[in-house]
């Protein structure tokens, strides 16, 4: 059902989230396998290469430490630069971990979004409700982890201005989306608080396309693309790290630009 | 026969060609470097930055999300190491002795006196033109590659330093660029180092 309240066992969760991270990591033989063919090199000296885990281990502990360096590096009042309107890349590229059909529809008369975690105010919003708060429109390049980059054109509610709405906790540490697409992924409080992290309801002057996250997706020219979550249905406040779907797979964190 | 304290006198009097930092500096270096450029290939093949693939056989990760790792793992220590190398090069003189002069003529002598295998190697402490250009070359490649990292890593954060390359697809273009460079270097390189045994001993044992 979509938009409803998805209730969740944590421990359960929790179990998951290793076994998934464990077995169904893509490639995974050949991860290990590459690993194991650079046995003599010397960053992989003190480890033991017949256990892929091993370097799997040195590897996320990197990306651990990239994820703070990241953080500290991360200034709140730089702006990613913005375009005109002849910059605009046509068509935007689609991308996901599906094929554009497998989009999720959804019907806009039964969608609500929810509000979850540290929040005050966590009745549901409708559509109607969330078009009529104030919008500001952004002309930023979206860059993805593979490496190309188009610009476009998203139209929405600022996200602070959102979490001052709901009343948010902003001193927690972690903001995280559930989406109808069954992605998650979450994001650092400041890069939620930034200018330009946006709630985003229109895109190219239309109302955003099923391709592109109807109803809602949230635009951050601060982070990669996989990092900017499409047909979001729950927003979650907290200081419980979640992750996220290609996190889980071993995406780094953080991934600010 | 000579006697044992004349052949230890021998090995004393033979003088150190490579200091310790270097020689530490130059396997850590060239381990980063294989690090970097063999992720770095399979990191380019998810979206190629110019129109072909590279064989699976000499990228490194598996996939994106793995190579990505292993690209931003080793991106430290080829900066810490090679920051390290550059500054005693430069501080110790080391780079203006042995790099410097380079000038055309000798370069286009020693290319023609390798070519005829007359380049001597008798005094590996004295780099031929050919070395120098190429010693030079890589460190300049390897700045460039570094800059341009950085500005496609973090390209809003390093605003300024990604606007001195145009754009974020063009940093991407040279980065790849500097990398091939680099490659380049690291196949003639190796082909130098097996046809004089003794320079790859020099830089194992420092002499």
């Amino acid at each position: 059902m979509f938009g409803k309240t998805r209730p969740r066992d944590k421990d359960a969760e929790t179990i998951m989230k290793e076994v998934a991270r464990r077995l169904d990591m893509p490639n995974r033989r050949l991860f290990i396998r590459n690993a194991v063919g650079l046995g003599s090199l010397t960053l992989l000296s003190g480890c033991d290469v017949v256990d892929g885990f091993s370097a799997e281990r040195m590897l996320r502990t990197m990306s651990d430490f990239n994820d703070k360096v990241q953080a500290l590096l991360f200034d709140p009042n730089k702006l990613a630069r913005e375009y005109p309107e002849s910059a605009i890349t046509r068509p935007f590229p689609f991308n996901a971990y599906y094929s554009e059909d497998k989009a999720p529809i959804i019907d806009p008369a039964d969608f609500h979004l929810d509000i979850t975690g540290l929040a005050e105010n966590n009745k549901p919003w409708t559509l109607d409700e969330l078009y009529a708060l104030p919008r500001f429109t952004q002309i930023t390049r979206h860059i993805c982890i593979e490496g190309w980059s188009a610009i476009g054109k998203w139209t929405g509610v600022r996200f602070s201005e959102f979490l001052a709405r709901i009343s948010a906790d902003t001193s927690a540490k972690y903001v995280t989306f559930r989406c109808d697409d069954n992605f998650v992924t979450s994001i650092d409080m400041p890069t939620a608080l930034h200018p330009q992290t946006q709630l985003t309801f229109w895109f190219d002057g239309e109302v955003l396309p099923r391709k592109y996250g109807f109803p809602m997706k949230l635009r951050i020219p601060t982070k990669l693309g996989f990092k900017n979550p499409k047909h979001i249905g729950e927003i979650e406040i907290g200081n419980d790290f979640n992750g996220g779907y290609w996190e889980t797979y071993g995406y780094n964190w953080f991934s600010g630009l | 026969m000579a006697s044992p304290a004349a052949t230890a006198g021998a090995l004393a009097r033979r003088p150190l060609i490579h200091p310790l930092i270097v020689r530490v500096t130059h396997w850590i270096n060239a381990a980063a470097i294989i690090i970097m450029v063999m992720s770095g290939l399979e990191i380019h093949n998810a979206y190629p930055t110019l129109p072909f693939k590279v064989s699976r056989a000499i990228t490194l990760g598996g996939w994106l999300g793995g190579a990505t790792q292993w690209h931003f793992a080793a991106m430290w220590v080829l900066m810490t190491s090679g920051l390290i190398y550059v500054a005693y090069g430069f501080g110790s003189g080391r780079f203006k002795r042995k790099f410097w002069p380079i000038r055309p003529s000798d370069v286009v002598a020693d290319i023609r006196a390798a070519v005829s295998r007359r380049l001597s190697h008798d005094d590996l402490s004295i780099y031929n033109s050919v070395q120098r250009l190429l010693y030079s070359g890589v460190i300049l490649a390897g700045f460039v590659a570094i800059l341009t990292g950085l500005a496609i890593w973090k390209p809003v954060q390093f605003q300024l330093l990604a606007n001195m390359f145009g754009d974020f697809d063009q940093a991407r273009i040279i980065h790849f660029l500097a990398m091939c460079a680099i490659a380049l270097f690291l196949v003639i390189h190796v082909v130098m180092a097996v046809a004089v045994p003794k320079s790859l001993r020099a830089m194992i044992g420092g002499r």
